[in-house]
C-alpha cells in the first residue's frame, strides 16, 4: 500500500485492522451495496515519480509560447517582485485552513487584517471582505447586495462599458438569482450617462455599476453621476482596477457606495486565467450585507492585540439559505499576494507603476498614429490600455506577431484593436512590435 | 521568542521603499494629459518599508500560524492531506505562470493538455460524462452545479421545478448555494444515524421538485446505503441527483458517484486532489454532469480537436459563463501533478487507508468519547463530545486543549444533529504513529477533564494568544488600521 504521500506499511494495517475488530480494509466497506462498488482500474497513467513527473511538466511546458504580451482586456502583464513567491511558499501560510482556531491562526488573520486596511485605502471605502474569487464574481455579489440592500427593488444596471467578462458573468448570476439587469449603452466608448438617467427614472432601480478604466481602457467622467444614483436612492457600485487607485480618482471621490474589481494588476501572475483576486469594499453602513469573511481586531485574556474572524453572523454556515451569499472559501493567499506587493510598492511605486505603464502606452499610441495605418477611435483619457483602428489586417498581423513571440492588441472587430503596456515592456520591445506589424 | 505584534503600517518610514523600476524613457507625460478631475487628490496611506521590513514582517507572521506543515490537522470535512512540494514547484513554471487567458490556443497547447486531461481523469474516477474545471471552490462549484440542475429542467420547458431536497445534516454552502441560484430550499430529516429516511423523502417528491443535494458518505461519515433506491425515486419524480464532493476522499477507489446514480457534482481539488488550502482559498470546485447536462455546462470550455490540438470553445446551449476565464489554473496543475504521482496504481487506495485511518482514531477513543453512531465510518465520523458529561468540559474545551498539545482542533459544533459534536477527519497522509498520539493525547484531555476540568475549560494555555474577546470584535468592528488608529 505504502507510496510517498500513503505511509501505511503492511504491519501498520494489520495492527490497525485488529484494534478496529475487522479482518480486513474492504470490510469497513461492506455496508457498501455490491452493485455500487467499482471494480476496474481507473482510466489515468500509472504512478510518475518526482523525475518522471518533472519531465512531464517539462514537456507541456515546451508546447507553450511565453509571449512578449501587448494584450490586456482585464489581465495584464505586471512584474511580480521576487519577494512574493519567496514568501508565500512558507507553509505555515499555505498549508493552513480558514482562520477558525485564532490562537493558531495569527498569522493569517493578521494579513487579512493588513489586506483589508489596503483595500480600504485604495478605493477610499471604510470596509472590505477578505477577499471574493474574481472580479468578475464580485461584480455580481455586488448586484446581489445592491438588491438585498434596496429590498423591493430588484433591477441593476451596468454600464455597457464594463469587461466583457464581467459582464457575462454578472448575468448568468442575475439571471439564476431573479435580479432584471439593464445594459446601459455605451456612448463614443463611455457610458451613455443620459441613458442611464432615463433608466434611473424606472423607479425600480436598486444600484448601478460603473467602470474605472472601462473595457477600452478609457477612464470616464462619471462627474455629477452619484447625485444622479442616489437621488432615486439607489447605490453606486464601480469596478475598478485596484493598481490604477494610486493616480486615478478613488471610488469614495466618485461618491461610490461598493467598489470591487480585481487585483491581478496587483503583480499577480497571469498564470492562464487564475487564481486571480476578487475584492468588495462598501460603506460602513452596507456592511451587514456585504458577503464573505470579514477579520476584526480585538484582544486577549491578557490584553494583547489579536485578531478573529468577526461578523460571522452574515455568513453561510450560519444563515444557511437565508444568506445573502454561498461564499466560503475565498482567494485568502492570493490576499497575501496583494498585501505584499502592496507592502513593497507603497502609494509611490504603484504611482511610479501606473506612470511608467502610461508612458509606455501613450509612446506606443503615438507610434502607431505615426504610421499612417492607425487611427484614434474614442480620443479620451487612457492610461496603460488603449484602442485604434486600423487598415491592416488584424488577425494576419497577430498570427504574425505569434510567430516571433509577441501577444499583439485584442482584436477588438470593425478593424478595432486594443493594446496594453505595463512597466515590464520596454521602449525596445514597443518599437519592435510596431516594426513587426507593419512588416506583417 | 518574542511576541511579535506589529502592523506592516506600524513599520512604515516616510521616504523608505522596498521597490525598484527602470528608468522611464519614453519622452512623454501620460498623466499630465488625463483632466485632473479625473485624478485622485487624497493619496492612500499605504506602508513605506524596504524589501528586509517586509521579509521579515511576513515570515514572522507565518510563525505564528499552524498548516498542515505544522502538525496533524485533524478537521472534519476538509481534507487536509499533505500538499506535495513539488506540486508548487511545477504550478511556477514560467511557462505556464507567464499565459495570458486569452493569448491564442496555439501557443498555449500545454496548458490545454493538461486542462483537458484534468477533465477527462476526473470524469473517469467520478463516473461521470464531462467536466467543467472553470468553478473557483467547492461552493462555487455547488452554484454552477445548480445552475446546470436549473438550467436542464428551463430547458424543458420545465420552470416549475424550483424545489430542492436538502438534508438537513448538510454542510452550510448547500442552501445557502440553492438561494443564490434561484431555488428553493426543501429540508429533508435525518435519521438518528444520519442517513436520509427514504420515507420522508417520498412525499416531497413532487412535479415541483429539481432534485437533490447530497453527500455520501454523509456529514457522519457514514455511507448512505439506499442511495440506489434514493436515486430511482428522485429521478422517477424528474428530479436529479447533485453529489456535494467534500466527502469524495474515502470513495477512491471504491464508489464512483456517477456509478451511485448522480447527475451532477463538485470536487475540491483543494480536499481530494492534495492542493494547498492557502488560509482560505485559492481552492478550485470542478463540476461534473452526466451525457444528457453536458451542453448546459458554463462557458468557455475546453476541447480536443480530431488533429489533436486542443481549443477553447464557447457553446450555445450553455448556462453561461461563472468566471472570468478558465478557473483558478494554478490550482488545477497541483491537482493535476497529484493524480499523476499516484496513478492508478496508488490513487485506488486512498480511499481504503483514508477509512482505515478515521476508524482506527473512532475505535481507539470511543472509550472517553461519546460514539453516537457504531459501525464503520468512511473518512470521518462524529463524537457527541466526552462520554462523562459530569465535568461540564464542553467539545470546546477540549477543542481549544489540543492546542495546548500541537494539534489543530477537529471541527466542532457541526454536524448541527448533536449538541457537541467533534468531527475528525485524519486522511490517508497520516502514519499510524501521528495517529497513536493523537489517540494518546485525546485520552489525556479526557482524563484531565475528569481531574481537573477548570484547567481543561481554561484551555488553551501555552497558544502566543488566548480567549480572543469575539464579543466586542463583533460589536464594536474595528476592520481595518485607519479604524484601529481611531
Amino acid at each position: 500500500m505504502s507510496n510517498r504521500f500513503i505511509p501505511h506499511t503492511e504491519e501498520d494495517i494489520s495492527a490497525m485492522l485488529e484494534k478496529i475488530g475487522v479482518k480486513s480494509v474492504d470490510e469497513l466497506f461492506a455496508d457498501i451495496p455490491s452493485e455500487v462498488i467499482f471494480k476496474e482500474e481507473y482510466d489515468i497513467p500509472s504512478a510518475m515519480s518526482e523525475i518522471e513527473l518533472r519531465n512531464h511538466f517539462k514537456e507541456l511546458a515546451s508546447k507553450n509560447d511565453t509571449l512578449v504580451v501587448f494584450g490586456g482586456n482585464g489581465v495584464y502583464d505586471h512584474y511580480a517582485p521576487s519577494v512574493i513567491p519567496h514568501l508565500l511558499e512558507r507553509s505555515e501560510f499555505y498549508t493552513a485552513y480558514t482562520p477558525y482556531q485564532p490562537e493558531i491562526s495569527q498569522g493569517t488573520l493578521q494579513y487579512i487584517f493588513e489586506y483589508q486596511s489596503m483595500i480600504c485605502e485604495l478605493t477610499g471605502m471604510e470596509t472590505t471582505n477578505a477577499s471574493m474569487y474574481d472580479g468578475a464574481t464580485a461584480a455580481a455579489e455586488t448586484i446581489f447586495m445592491m438588491v438585498a440592500s434596496a429590498k423591493k427593488k430588484n433591477r441593476v444596471l451596468l454600464s455597457a462599458t464594463l469587461p466583457e467578462h464581467v459582464l457575462k458573468v454578472a448575468k448568468t448570476y442575475a439571471r439564476f438569482h431573479g435580479v432584471d439587469v439593464t445594459e446601459i449603452p455605451e456612448k463614443d466608448g463611455v457610458t451613455d450617462l443620459e441613458a442611464m438617467k432615463g433608466a434611473l427614472g424606472s423607479g425600480d432601480v436598486a444600484g448601478v455599476i460603473l467602470p474605472a478604466p472601462n473595457r477600452y481602457g478609457v477612464i470616464e467622467d462619471f462627474t455629477g453621476v452619484a447625485d444622479d444614483i442616489h437621488s432615486v436612492k439607489a447605490l453606486m457600485g464601480m469596478y475598478v482596477d485596484p493598481s490604477t487607485l494610486a493616480v486615478l480618482r478613488s471610488p469614495a471621490e466618485w461618491g461610490a457606495d461598493i467598489a470591487c474589481g480585481d487585483g491581478q494588476t496587483l503583480g499577480m501572475p497571469m498564470q492562464f486565467g487564475g487564481p486571480y483576486l476578487g475584492f468588495l469594499s462598501c460603506r460602513q453602513s452596507l456592511i451587514r450585507k456585504m458577503p464573505g469573511r470579514v477579520v476584526g481586531a480585538t484582544t486577549d485574556a491578557s490584553g494583547k492585540r489579536c485578531y478573529v474572524l468577526t461578523l460571522q453572523a452574515r455568513e453561510q454556515h450560519i444563515r444557511r439559505e437565508k444568506a445573502t451569499s454561498n461564499i466560503c472559501s475565498n482567494q485568502s493567499l492570493m490576499a497575501l499576494y496583494a498585501t505584499i506587493y502592496i507592502s513593497l510598492m507603497g502609494e509611490k511605486g504603484l504611482r511610479e507603476v501606473n506612470v511608467l505603464s502610461a508612458d509606455g502606452a501613450h509612446y506606443l499610441y503615438n507610434r502607431l498614429i505615426e504610421t499612417g495605418r492607425f487611427r484614434p477611435v474614442f480620443n479620451r483619457p487612457f492610461l496603460k490600455e488603449f484602442v485604434v483602428e486600423t487598415d491592416l489586417d488584424i488577425k494576419k498581423v497577430n498570427a504574425y506577431l505569434l510567430e516571433k513571440g509577441v501577444m499583439g492588441g485584442v482584436d477588438l472587430g470593425n478593424s478595432r484593436v486594443m493594446f496594453a503596456v505595463t512597466e515590464k515592456r520596454t521602449k525596445e520591445e514597443i518599437d519592435n512590435l510596431v516594426t513587426l506589424m507593419l512588416e506583417a | 521568542m518574542k511576541y511579535y505584534d506589529k502592523l506592516i503600517f506600524e513599520l512604515s518610514r516616510p521616504g523608505r521603499k522596498g521597490y525598484e523600476l527602470p528608468a522611464d524613457n519614453y519622452g512623454c507625460d501620460a498623466l499630465k494629459e488625463i483632466p485632473a478631475d479625473l485624478l485622485r487628490k487624497d493619496a492612500p496611506e499605504l506602508p513605506e518599508v524596504s524589501e528586509l521590513d517586509v521579509v521579515r514582517h511576513y515570515t514572522n507572521l507565518s510563525s505564528k500560524n499552524f498548516g498542515v506543515d505544522t502538525g496533524f490537522y485533524p478537521l472534519g470535512s476538509c481534507t487536509m492531506k499533505y500538499n506535495p512540494k513539488i506540486n508548487e514547484e511545477v504550478a511556477a513554471m514560467p511557462e505556464f505562470a507567464g499565459l495570458h487567458p486569452l493569448q491564442p490556443a496555439e501557443s498555449a497547447q500545454g496548458a490545454l493538455e493538461l486542462y483537458y486531461n484534468l477533465q477527462k481523469a476526473l470524469a473517469n474516477i467520478a463516473g461521470l460524462a464531462e467536466f467543467t474545471l472553470n468553478p473557483y471552490a467547492g461552493a462555487h462549484g455547488e452554484l454552477t452545479g445548480l445552475m446546470v440542475m436549473r438550467q436542464y429542467h428551463i430547458s424543458r420547458g420545465d420552470e416549475k421545478r424550483r424545489k430542492v431536497i436538502v438534508p438537513d445534516s448538510a454542510h452550510g454552502t448547500n442552501p445557502a448555494s440553492a438561494m443564490v441560484a434561484g431555488l428553493e430550499v426543501i429540508e429533508v430529516k435525518s435519521k438518528p444515524n444520519g442517513s436520509i429516511d427514504v420515507e420522508d423523502l417520498k412525499p416531497l417528491l413532487d412535479d415541483t421538485v429539481a432534485g437533490i443535494m447530497m453527500t455520501n458518505p454523509n456529514t457522519l461519515g457514514m455511507f448512505e446505503t439506499e442511495i440506489m433506491e434514493i436515486a430511482k425515486l428522485v429521478h422517477e419524480a424528474g428530479g436529479l441527483l447533485y453529489y456535494d464532493g467534500a466527502n469524495l476522499n474515502p470513495m477512491l477507489g471504491k464508489v464512483r458517484p456517477g456509478d451511485m446514480g448522480f447527475d451532477i457534482m463538485h470536487i475540491n481539488l483543494h480536499k481530494t486532489f492534495s492542493t494547498p488550502h492557502g488560509g482560505g482559498g485559492p481552492g478550485s470546485g470542478p463540476v461534473g454532469v452526466a451525457a444528457h447536462l453536458v451542453d448546459l455546462l458554463p462557458n468557455p470550455r475546453v476541447k480536443k480537436g480530431e488533429d489533436g490540438k486542443f481549443y477553447v470553445e464557447n457553446g450555445d446551449k450553455s448556462l453561461g459563463s461563472i468566471s472570468s476565464f478558465l478557473g483558478n489554473f494554478g490550482v488545477m496543475m497541483k491537482a493535476y501533478a497529484y493524480i499523476l504521482s499516484l496513478g492508478k496504481e496508488n490513487l485506488k487506495n486512498v480511499g481504503p487507508m483514508a477509512t482505515l485511518n478515521a476508524n482506527y482514531i473512532k475505535e481507539s477513543l470511543k472509550d472517553d468519547y461519546l460514539l453516537p453512531i457504531e459501525g464503520a465510518c468512511k473518512h470521518e465520523f462524529v463524537f457527541d463530545g466526552l462520554k462523562d458529561k459530569s465535568t461540564g468540559v464542553t467539545t470546546l474545551n477540549v477543542a481549544k486543549r489540543l492546542l495546548d498539545y500541537g494539534f489543530h482542533a477537529p471541527t466542532i459544533y457541526f454536524p448541527l444533529l448533536f449538541h457537541e459534536s467533534m468531527m475528525i477527519e485524519p486522511t490517508e497522509t497520516e502514519s499510524k504513529e501521528t495517529l497513536d498520539e493523537f489517540i494518546e493525547v485525546m485520552h489525556k484531555v479526557a482524563k484531565e477533564a475528569r481531574e481537573n476540568p477548570d484547567m481543561v475549560k481554561n484551555a488553551p494555555h501555552t497558544t502566543l494568544i488566548s480567549h480572543p474577546d469575539e464579543t466586542t470584535a463583533a460589536k464594536k468592528p474595528i476592520l481595518t488600521y485607519r479604524q484601529m488608529k481611531g
